[in-house]
């Protein structure tokens, strides 16, 4: 191989060889928590400038491996969203036993992710997939003490290895019929036969699981409730970004004649999810999982901007991805913030926040109104481009219900936010100073929900590394 | 004059008193903070006063018409190969007479509250949440495309919730914001739908171009929008109603009004300036923005036109029985919005669209009268410490100023010459003479009836009885004062204006000349509903008692406000509960706070439905996966080919 071609794998190489290095250094070094977590900050930003170093495009290993301008965005973005959750979990890191554990583990899953999004190959995206679930099996336990921890590892390794055995036998079905796993063969060959359509259906059921659509959700809310703010932070928004990132090609593309069953199929899950995530999520007390509720009625809108098949649908699938980043990530920093300095995780114990802790408050209001769509957040442009495009096709009731669903998600967002700001403390909290990374995460993500929506010049950039999608 | 830089500063300068005093809501004390608000805020009105000057006398009439000017425009988002969305500023005759209209209230609303609110803990956060507001509102008349209107009218949403909820310590108030927000962003759910399907069929957003596509009567979008249709009915029809519902949520038309009564929660100056000249007339605004599309569906100008009328009359019968002040005026508020609407409803081309001329100088003069009735109920508030009716009256001696203002706005809205009021509703009487009969006899009902509940109001608080109330409390500060005086000016010079040949639809218009033959009969109703009040309510006496025994029924039935408040809580406390077999009180009890949230009610019984789908158990969640990918099969299996 030439130098040239191994460029193309810059950032897994690089990822590696972190992974490697922290491996090492954990060996042989005596490292205090607060300087692991210095050098670790360093590094993952450095991993997302990694992406900016220049283009190197093509594929690799017999065409099983590519890699494009779109792709590398793509990691970018991941990679950036590890460094927030890296950023804002301070509190809880620094108290932690076995911390290089914890980087280990996500920066694999990470990787995972990296192949997952590069494969052109179902074997290939198939190692990755299980690559970047596994470990978070292992992270989602990290509370040792915690049995709802266990619980949530246990449910979540135990539950993937089902849906993981279901995709691969859909993957076989393929195999069995096509005699190869690339792309490129697949989406020529499949054909119209009723065991292809199983199979596909198989594969999509898998993508359901990891996005965590309805019925393929029931995992969710226990796992994001049971295991630690930062790694419930990954799941819903690093592992679910990769999820659907990985949908527009493997749908717009590999799978395109199928475009008459996954339509179908996508707008049956997308309306269960905004449906039902949003009956549930009106009944949560316990903040993370309303917000596991919350994250399943966007994945329903996901799906239903995903479900428009053309290029200005796939842009607005990611750049709602941007949004939904940074929108989570500062509802999951805050909520870090008193889950691990006060304990304190029912949103009940919330009341009266805004009294003793004013940047905080406005920071979990703000993301709730962009979660909520609410202009002028991002949130609220997200949304508005999603419905815009899914009404290409003219399913004129499809976006009705899911403008329905968003008026009744403001009952459960405005509740959290009338707790913080109207209700009187229950308890008063000391106001403990904010860490600088805490603080500079929390604001990274309020500029985030206050500009990405007017960044019309953003929103075209998308659409331009998307040319040639359908 | 009429440039970019101008207008920017009108919009900004509220946001940046919104950032300033927002940021510094600990540090900025009264009264500088306030004072900062009402200097910028006189200086936008003012700035406004001199490009409404310019635009429509300076510049004048080019062919016949004043022809809109694009300050600005630029590239926002390239939304795929069709569809564009520019930022852009317009100012046309209708931007430019709300321009004025909004700025001036708002500046009056401001200086009004330094005294008002003076002493008031979150002060300086009381003059941020006003910025934010005008603000909003300044974008929202601005806007040159459909999408910039709609943000504008959520941040408008968003900066009232904070105002009516101002007294978050009162959990009314808090009731009342949410209350106020939520049954809006219901209705705004509907204008958000009708974007889609406008501008999915104008394959643009923006309302000039919009508007000239869908006009032209061969063109390939207009034809696409009037042929597609759903349930017999065209998508252009689906689209209008849609977005005439945004629009009725927000100017309260029933049956989305409930939440301007309980609006009335907020500060006063809050409501004269949010209840009286700027956020309800919003969906006036809009339709009149829109009205050229409008005006391409005979069936939702004629869903406005009953939807208006019917508010008209409904409201005030109900404001004839409140004894809460603001009550009275949020109700009146109401009908005269509903006059706005009828009134737009019935402009047609034979009568060179007499309706919308008059339906937009009655927004302008009522802009005045109104914010001056409600400042004028403020002063008494601040100084009777009570919105209730009677523990008020005699108070014209102790009283002058507020008492000569508040009977000349009353005299207005109740449509005596030579009032501002008089010649906005006797143009809207008389397009509705020509275009619908019916219609007119119940707007002149209304009209008599506005003017007994007016003065019934005008006598309870100024005449009768004088209660006993602190002697050393004066009428308030010259500065809350000064806004009525000029107000009552603006009510008596505004009727005077040549309104009608700077706001017309169409190519000609007529001018507008007072028809004293026509304006008999209404003049005369107005005048038997000030002496039937004058009878009732100017002593104090055992006539209303007698009266009141007399009526029974139909009294209860409209002080209860056509329970209707109480239809919505039966509906969906007995009806859909029973239907979907839970106890009420389960769902009542652990449902947010038991307010007016039907919709929550209902969601909150079918979870209690699926609820076992969450049941903890890995199992189960795995069945469900399996069940899941089953119905797939089956589906795309047996039932789909």
């Amino acid at each position: 191989m030439l130098v040239y071609e191994w460029l193309i794998l810059k950032q897994e190489i690089f990822l590696s060889f972190l992974i490697v290095g922290i491996l090492l250094l954990w060996l042989f070094r005596d490292i205090s928590n607060e300087t692991w977590i210095r050098i670790m900050n360093i590094f993952l930003f450095i991993n997302i400038l990694i992406g900016f170093t220049g283009f190197h495009y093509g594929k690799l290993f017999g065409d099983t491996f590519q890699s494009s301008p779109l792709i590398l965005f793509e990691k970018v973005l991941l990679s950036f969203a590890l460094w927030l959750i890296s950023l804002f979990s301070y509190d809880w890191l620094r108290k932690m036993k076995n911390l290089p554990e914890f980087y280990l583990l996500l920066l694999t899953s990470l990787l995972g992710m990296y192949i997952m999004l590069s494969a052109s190959n179902l074997l290939l995206f198939y190692l990755g997939l299980e690559m970047s679930t596994l470990p978070l099996a292992g992270a989602a336990n990290f509370e040792f003490n915690s049995k709802k921890s266990s619980e949530s590892a246990m449910k979540l390794v135990l539950s993937s290895a089902f849906s993981s055995a279901i995709l691969l036998m859909g993957i076989s079905w393929l195999y069995g019929m096509m005699g190869s796993l690339d792309y490129a063969v697949i989406s020529t060959q499949i054909g119209h036969s009723p065991l292809a359509v199983l199979a596909f259906l198989f594969i999509l059921s898998g993508f359901a699981f990891k996005i965590s659509a309805v019925p393929f959700h029931l995992w969710t809310a226990d796992v994001y409730q049971g295991a630690p703010v930062a790694v419930t932070a990954f799941l819903s928004v690093v592992s679910k970004s990769a999820v659907i990132m990985v949908m527009i090609p493997f749908l717009y593309q590999t799978f395109e004649e199928k475009i008459d069953v996954w339509y179908p199929a996508l707008i049956m899950l997308a309306l269960a999810s905004v449906l039902v995530a949003n009956l549930f999520a009106v009944q949560q007390i316990n903040i993370k999982r309303l917000l596991a509720f919350s994250s399943i009625a966007q994945v329903g809108f996901l799906l239903i901007g995903l479900s428009a098949h053309t290029q200005t649908g796939a842009t607005s699938v990611l750049f709602f991805l941007i949004i939904y980043l940074f929108s989570n990530l500062a509802a999951f920093g805050v909520v870090s913030v008193f889950s691990s300095e006060y304990g304190k995780e029912e949103i009940q114990q919330l009341s009266g926040l805004y009294s003793t802790h004013p940047f905080l408050s406005w920071v979990l209001a703000l993301s709730l109104f962009s979660l909520a769509g609410i202009p002028p957040t991002a949130g609220f442009f997200g949304k508005f481009f999603l419905l815009l495009s899914g009404a290409n096709k003219g399913n004129y009731w499809v976006i009705a219900i899911a403008a329905i669903n968003m008026v009744i998600s403001l009952y459960y967002y405005l509740r959290v936010v009338k707790t913080i700001f109207m209700n009187h403390p229950v308890s008063p909290m000391e106001n403990k100073p904010l860490a600088f990374p805490v603080r500079l995460a929390l604001v990274i993500c309020l500029l985030g929900i206050l500009v990405v929506g007017f960044l019309g010049g953003f929103y075209e950039h998308i659409f331009q590394l998307l040319n040639g999608i359908n | 004059m009429l440039n970019v830089t101008n207008i920017l500063i009108i919009l900004f300068l509220p946001f940046i008193n919104f950032l300033i005093l927002g940021l510094g809501s600990r540090s900025i004390k009264q009264p500088v903070s306030g004072t900062i608000a009402t200097v910028s805020l006189l200086l936008a009105a003012g700035l406004s006063l001199m490009i409404g000057y310019q635009y429509f006398i300076v510049k004048g009439m080019v062919n016949g018409a004043f022809p809109p000017i694009e300050l600005f425009r630029y590239p926002w988002m390239v939304f795929g190969s069709k569809l564009t969305i520019d930022m852009s500023l317009v100012l046309d005759p209708l931007t430019v007479m709300m321009l004025v209209v909004v700025t001036s209230v708002s500046a009056m609303v401001h200086l009004f509250s330094l005294g008002y609110m003076k002493g008031e803990e979150r002060y300086t956060t009381y003059y941020a949440f006003l910025g934010l507001f005008t603000f909003s509102m300044l974008g929202l008349l601005l806007a040159g495309n459909l999408f910039q209107i709609y943000i504008f009218w959520e941040l408008v949403g968003v900066s009232s919730f904070l105002l009516i909820g101002y007294y978050f310590s009162k959990p009314s108030a808090v009731a009342a914001a949410k209350k106020a927000f939520i049954v809006t962003r219901f209705a705004d759910l509907g204008f958000l739908i009708g974007i889609l399907i406008l501008s999915f069929y104008g394959e643009t957003l923006d309302i000039a171009t919009l508007i000239q596509r869908l006009t032209a009567p061969a063109g390939s979008q207009s034809l696409a929008i009037q042929t597609a249709g759903w349930l017999g009915i065209s998508a252009l029809t689906w689209g209008l109603a849609m977005i005439f519902i945004g629009g009725a949520g927000k100017s309260a038309m029933f049956p989305l009004h409930i939440w301007l009564p309980d609006a009335m929660e907020g500060p006063t100056p809050v409501s004269a300036l949010i209840h009286a000249a700027t956020m309800v007339v919003a969906g006036v605004y809009l339709v009149a923005r829109l009205f050229p599309i409008f005006q391409l569906s005979a069936c939702i100008l004629d869903l406005i036109t009953y939807t208006g009328i019917f508010s008209a009359f409904f409201a005030a019968i109900i404001a004839c029985t409140q004894t809460d002040i603001k009550r009275v005026l949020a109700y009146s508020t109401m009908s005269q919005i509903g006059y706005m609407m009828f009134s737009l409803g019935i402009a047609r081309p034979e009568d060179h669209y007499l309706g919308y001329m008059a339906s937009l100088f009655h927004l302008f003069t009522h802009a005045f009268f109104k914010s001056l009735l409600f400042l004028g109920a403020g002063a008494v508030i601040h100084m009777i410490h009570s919105n209730e009716m009677n523990k008020m009256g005699g108070l014209r001696k102790f009283m002058p100023v507020t008492h000569i203002t508040f009977l000349i706005a009353c005299l207005a809205i109740a449509g005596i010459f030579p009032f501002a009021g008089f010649f906005s509703k006797e143009e809207i009487l008389l397009a509705t003479y020509h275009a619908n009969f019916p219609v007119f006899v119940i707007a002149l009902c209304t009209s008599g009836l506005t003017a007994f509940y007016m003065f019934r109001l005008y006598f309870s608080i100024f005449w009768g009885k004088h209660q006993a109330h602190d002697p050393h409390h004066s009428e308030g500060t010259f500065t809350m004062k000064f806004p009525l005086m000029l107000l009552m000016l603006c009510t008596l010079v505004a009727g005077f204006l040549p309104f009608s040949s700077w706001i017309f639809q169409g190519d000609t218009h007529e001018t507008s000349h007072i028809n004293w033959k026509f304006s008999l009969v209404p003049l005369s109703l107005s005048t038997l509903g000030i002496l039937i009040a004058a009878y009732f309510f100017r002593k104090p006496s055992s006539r209303v008692a007698d009266t009141l025994m007399w009526m029974g029924g139909i009294y209860r039935i409209s002080k209860n406000k056509f329970y209707i408040d109480e239809i919505y809580l039966w509906i969906t406390q007995r009806v859909l509960f029973p239907l979907v077999g839970k106890p009420a009180a389960w769902v009542d009890k652990n449902i947010i706070d038991g307010t007016v949230n039907g919709v929550g009610n209902f969601v909150g019984s079918i979870y209690y439905f699926i609820r076992g789908m969450q049941s903890g158990k890995l199992q189960d969640y795995l069945l469900y996966f399996l069940a899941g990918i089953a119905a797939w099969m089956v589906y795309f299996i047996y039932i789909w080919k």
